[in-house]
């Protein structure tokens, strides 16, 4: 590839400006939002999604994967939580 | 009245020092009585920028604690009379800046000249939160590329809560200055065009700089380039940027080389 681009004119390199304003508005979208009000968000959701949880089940707080995926429309936020085995057992204990 | 301007933009070598000595020294020109001060402590460098780094003698530091008092720390330029430089301190303490302190010092000057032009340091630490405290405009410098128009954004969110215009429910009037601009790479979608950049980040543009080598050489100089090449592209960017600050409507350019050697480039990038 590289010696045929020794001979022919050399192709024009790829617009990249069109991708860093995407990027630019999708991550400006999303800091805006979270400006002065809520910048521990993902620790705060963290944190009430966990003390949720543990009311009824007894978990290991480092069993908890928060992650968030920032979309140009849509956020996911994904919230992973590893029971313990005989979950059964500690329902019964909560309720 | 005096206008208190800032000039700030959150990323660093963007251009901010460059565009307060060429925006100070033609606000100068115009007429204006000016005061520009850095407010970079420990990196003090629109005293060399501007020529005056040999005549330092008190900072705005000295000021501030009440060892100098202000008439013996400005210095005067040297080719405009107009023209004033507060420098900053080379101490490391950055904490010897108080907010109380920097009050006093802009608000002695408003008595005295018609424009203070603030030059911020990079980031968004103590020095660059103070030196918009007390902002009545600024002019945020951008280059087109995307760090810089993200710290951009952070800094315009900065001046529309922590200064003290806006704590009284006031706003700071902003502007967009774009630096380092290449309308050849910007033509092939290599580099963010003016449109992208104000779409973005939503702020009136007051002008934009071409890069240059005439800026490089004013800068070795110890001049302006407002002052030292004043036909260069960047100087004639920098004259029309200070008119529309002055509230002259001039239509928005970019400023060309002459034709010969513009087509040549242009022939080029095509």
């Amino acid at each position: 590839m590289s010696m045929f681009r020794l001979f022919s004119s050399r192709p024009p390199a790829p617009a990249t400006a069109p991708i860093a304003r995407e990027r630019l508005q999708i991550l400006l979208a999303h800091e805006r939002g979270m400006r002065g009000e809520q910048p521990e968000l993902l620790m705060l959701l963290r944190e009430e999604i966990l003390a949720a949880v543990s009311r009824h089940v007894a978990l290991d707080p480092d069993k908890v994967m928060v992650r968030m995926e920032r979309g140009k429309n849509v956020s996911t936020l994904e919230v992973d939580v590893e029971l313990p085995n005989g979950l059964e057992r500690s329902f019964a204990v909560a309720s | 009245m005096a206008k208190v301007l800032v000039v700030t933009s959150g990323k660093g070598g963007v251009g901010k020092t460059t565009s307060t000595a060429a925006i100070g020294a033609a606000l100068a020109q115009n007429g204006k009585k000016v005061a520009v001060v850095d407010f970079d402590v420990g990196l003090r460098n629109l005293d060399l920028v501007l020529g005056a780094e040999r005549r330092v003698v008190f900072d705005l530091i000295n000021v501030v604690q009440g060892v100098a008092k202000l008439p013996q720390a400005l210095i005067r330029d040297k080719r405009l009379e107009n023209l004033w430089l507060l420098p900053a301190s080379q101490t490391r303490d950055k904490d010897a800046l108080t907010e109380e302190g920097v009050g006093r010092v802009i608000a002695d000057m408003r008595n005295n000249f018609d424009y203070i032009v603030c030059d911020s340091p990079a980031g968004i630490e103590r020095g660059a939160m103070l030196s918009m405290r007390f902002a009545d405009e600024a002019i945020i410098v951008t280059n087109p590329e995307v760090s810089s128009v993200r710290d951009s954004d952070r800094i315009i969110g900065m001046l529309d809560s922590k200064t003290a215009k806006a704590e009284k429910g006031e706003q700071v009037q902003k502007h967009i200055l774009i630096t380092r601009y290449d309308p050849a790479r910007a033509a092939r979608g290599e580099m963010l065009g003016i449109e992208d950049v104000l779409e973005i980040l939503a702020i009136p543009l007051l002008g934009i700089i071409p890069e240059s080598q005439d800026v490089l050489r004013a800068s070795n100089v110890g001049s302006p380039v407002t002052l030292n090449s004043p036909a260069s592209t960047p100087a004639r960017a920098y004259a029309d940027a200070t008119k529309r600050l002055l509230g002259e409507v001039i239509p928005m350019t970019v400023p060309s080389e002459p034709k010969g050697l513009m087509k040549l480039f242009g022939r080029r990038a095509a």
